[in-house]
């Protein structure tokens, strides 16, 4: 076939070109969905809390994407710095992921129970107060705002509906979930642990009996980061070796 | 046949105050019924922009003019003038926002502890403000432009070609300030949310509409090589943004939506939209503006129409396979990774073959690049993509990847492209556009173009140099270890090393600046006709069409 013809015929072109500009995604994505190694078998995964989720909607919102990564690549210097590198498991459940691109800040994928609570709250809302080296914008309005307790049932379920393991259970209780995890001593709180196994309970900004505030909710997502999966049950080199 | 071309007429302008008006509808029910106060806010953006055009086309419609059929013989040119001009005003807005976020990163209390102005929120108003707002209307613009001259045909539609150009600039607005008010879905490039992507895929879809009905129109059998640019430009960005925006809203009445993909998943298909954002809106596209603008302003043939074949067809093969090289060393599986590196690297080849195409195109007219301060603005961009297409493979290397990734130098490197290629090439076509729209007899000022071309060189210059620097230390002091076998540095050690270079990039972008300001005069003096000050030293070429010296045709 002479090139003239395709040039002489728009329509034709117009195929020509989505047929070859098709060809590489189509074999780089596609397999992801159906190659059982593409995510390793691990204990431990589970959905995000209410408030976890919460404060990575916030997390997502405020752009922290932009500078911190959440993705130790399988170098040494990454694992020796950060902990063990990041597993395809560990992000399943994320929508959208946040491995980011950039790393003008450390790491994230496993800052979870590096910090305490009361280091997080300083650092969030003035983090020269701690690392006075520091470059990151403060968040003060965080302690100020009152998480958006509003939507998270249906939240959870949309969630649900793009391919996160919640339960029934889980979304009638979301409201009174994301609520109990910033209040240590309630009996809502033991009911939280049972369906939400790992996941850390405690008035996060240091106001306790106060309002659930943003501040709680990014604390409680970043103290979970990279805590969930089993290491002593993982092998690496067993059947989901990639 | 009057009479078909008067109920033609009719129907159309019928037709688009129905759009209009349902866009009045669809905007007030979001006001007044949503309870979250963006969503709330963006639906009374689209009723006013409804409204604006609903009035618009019944003033034309009933009007003096009103009811006469459209004279089909001329080109369409006022939505292209409108886009013109955005591309020079956003143009100079994203500059702005992006060197105002460069000197957060040298002085953060530029961050002034406000949700609106913390850098999170900044950068991505930067880069859409750059690549959507500037780059996607010198794209519409030039696309638009140069299908109606190389067709020799009007462009197809009565009212479709404006509901583009003004229906880009509401997506905009609608993105940015959703971004600033933290609405985004975080995926690189692709942050507007879910009802901001659907209003740009109905813009876009007609866009591609309007671009082939054009085509269809020809009087010419051949479609000329920067139309094959521009047609895959717009239909593999319709491709990308379609699967990597598919996400479901949580109300149909609020902002928050969830993506479908999830992990690693989503990362590839992140990266696989997100590389060839660069692949097919900053390169396919810009191509389409080389290979107009550049034979076009030196009055010569392009170098070789072989080359040209294979240029196209190689280039957008290739290029839908490099994502991964964004991930590597990542929870991506390996196959994906060498495959990502592999491919990059063979795309080495057609985009040199592209640059060369460019450049020899200047066979025989290279004293117009002492000359004349267009061509040489056009060609330093075809040598800029060159720097940058080498620098890309090379860092798609997993080795030398391992060390530049997460760093600035990607940053720099992302600029080079940027600012060296996209930006100056666009310069070049607007430069070259202005007076032919106007119908000038020239620029207002040639020298200004020689000032705002050394301004932006050296801004450009100081900004990757700084980027290589700060970007290759930073890689190399989180890999360094000390003689006890520790890692030698804190992370926040390396973050203290890049201060010098953040304010030296910041200074190299605020020179950007003023050379984009520059261009906005010099552009504005030229649109209100002003006498050209160096008249005798331009190019017959620079003149419109129609004012140019007969003699020399």
């Amino acid at each position: 076939m002479k090139h003239a013809t395709l040039e002489k015929n728009s329509i034709l072109l117009l195929v020509c070109i989505l047929i070859v500009v098709s060809i590489g995604g189509i074999v780089q994505i596609a397999p992801l969905f159906w190659i059982d190694s593409t995510i390793e078998k691990v204990q431990g995964m589970r959905p995000y809390t209410p408030l976890e989720q919460a404060g990575r909607d916030i997390y997502v919102r405020e752009g922290c994407y932009t500078c911190h990564s959440q993705m130790v690549r399988t170098l040494r210097d990454e694992v020796e710095r950060y902990g063990h590198y990041s597993l395809a498991a560990e992000s399943m459940y994320d929508h959208p992921f946040q491995w980011g691109s950039k790393r003008t800040g450390p790491d994230l994928a496993r800052v979870g129970g590096k910090y305490s609570d009361q280091w997080h709250v300083e650092h969030m809302i003035d983090p020269r107060a701690v690392v006075p080296e520091s470059i990151m914008p403060g968040y003060p309005w965080l302690a100020a705002r009152t998480v958006d307790a509003a939507d998270v049932a249906e939240r959870i379920k949309t969630l649900r509906a793009v391919g996160v393991p919640y339960t029934d259970e889980m979304i009638e209780k979301a409201r009174t979930d994301l609520a109990a995890q910033a209040d240590p001593e309630s009996k809502a709180a033991r009911e939280l642990l049972q369906r939400y196994p790992k996941a850390k309970v405690a008035k996060f900004d240091g106001r306790p009996g106060g309002e659930v505030t943003e501040l709680d909710a990014v604390i409680a997502y970043l103290q979970v980061l990279g805590t969930l999966v089993d290491f002593t049950s993982f092998d690496a080199a067993g059947p989901s070796l990639r | 046949m009057v009479d078909t071309a008067v109920e033609r007429r009719a129907f159309a302008d019928a037709a688009a105050a129905l759009g209009c008006g349902l866009g009045v509808a669809l905007g007030l029910v979001l006001a007044l019924k949503s309870t979250d106060p963006v969503m709330a806010f963006h639906g009374s953006l689209l009723a006013l922009a409804g409204l604006a055009g609903g009035l618009f086309i019944l003033k034309s419609s009933f009007g003096p003019d009103g009811g006469k059929p459209a004279d089909d013989e001329d080109y369409l040119d006022g939505p292209i003038k409108v886009a013109t001009i955005a591309a020079v005003v956003w143009g100079i807005a994203g500059f702005a926002i992006g060197d105002f976020i460069a000197w957060q990163m040298a002085f953060p209390a530029l961050n002034f502890d406000l949700p609106w102005t913390s850098f999170g929120r900044m950068r991505p108003l930067h880069t859409s403000a750059v690549v959507f707002a500037f780059g996607g209307n010198a794209l519409i613009a030039t696309s638009l432009y140069v299908v109606q001259r190389t067709c020799h045909a009007r462009l197809a539609g009565r009212w479709s070609p404006y509901f583009v150009v003004w229906g880009y600039q509401l997506f905009i607005v609608i993105a940015g300030t959703g971004y600033l008010l933290g609405v985004t879905q975080s995926k690189e490039y692709a942050e507007p949310e879910w009802y901001a992507d659907l209003w740009l895929t109905v813009v876009w879809v007609v866009y591609l509409l309007v671009f082939l009905g054009t085509i269809a129109r020809r009087r010419e059998p051949h479609i000329y090589v920067a139309n094959w640019f521009y047609l895959a430009f717009i239909v593999t960005i319709a491709m990308l943004h379609i699967v990597n925006n598919l996400a479901l809203p949580v109300s149909l009445t609020g902002t928050q939506s969830y993506v479908v993909f999830a992990g690693v998943q989503d990362a590839m298909t992140q990266w696989w939209y997100g590389h060839n954002a660069v692949g097919f809106f900053l390169t396919a596209g810009f191509l389409g503006i080389m290979y107009y603008f550049i034979p076009k302003r030196v009055e010569r043939p392009v170098y070789s129409y072989r080359l040209s074949i294979v240029h196209f067809w190689t280039l957008i093969f290739l290029y839908i396979w490099a994502g991964p090289h964004h991930l590597h060393y990542t929870a991506l599986p390996d196959w994906a990774q060498t495959l990502g590196m592999t491919f990059s690297v063979m795309l080495w080849m057609p985009s040199w073959g592209g640059m060369i195409n460019g450049l020899m195109t200047l066979s025989g007219a290279w004293d117009k690049l002492r000359t004349d301060p267009v061509v040489r603005l056009l060609v330093v961009s075809v040598a800029f993509y060159g720097m940058s297409t080498f620098e890309g493979p090379l860092m798609s290397i997993k080795a030398v990847n391992s060390l530049s990734h997460y760093t600035d130098w990607t940053i720099g490197h992302v600029h080079s492209g940027a600012l060296g290629w996209v930006a100056m090439v666009s310069f070049g076509a607007i430069y070259c556009l202005v007076p032919w729209l106007w119908k000038r007899r020239g620029l207002y000022s040639l020298r200004l173009v020689e000032w705002h071309f050394w301004i932006s060189t050296v801004g450009i210059l100081l900004y990757i140099t700084a980027m290589w620097v700060s970007g290759i230390l930073q890689g190399l002091m989180w890999r360094a270890y000390d003689s006890l076998g520790f890692l030698q540095y804190s992370f926040v050690e390396s973050v203290e090393a890049m201060k010098p270079f953040y304010m030296i990039r910041a200074l190299g972008g605020l020179l950007f600046v003023i050379g984009g300001l520059i261009m906005a005069y010099n552009v504005w003096r030229t649109v209100r006709g002003d006498e050209p000050v160096d008249a005798m030293e331009q190019p017959r070429i620079a003149a419109a069409p129609e004012l140019r010296p007969v003699a020399a045709e």
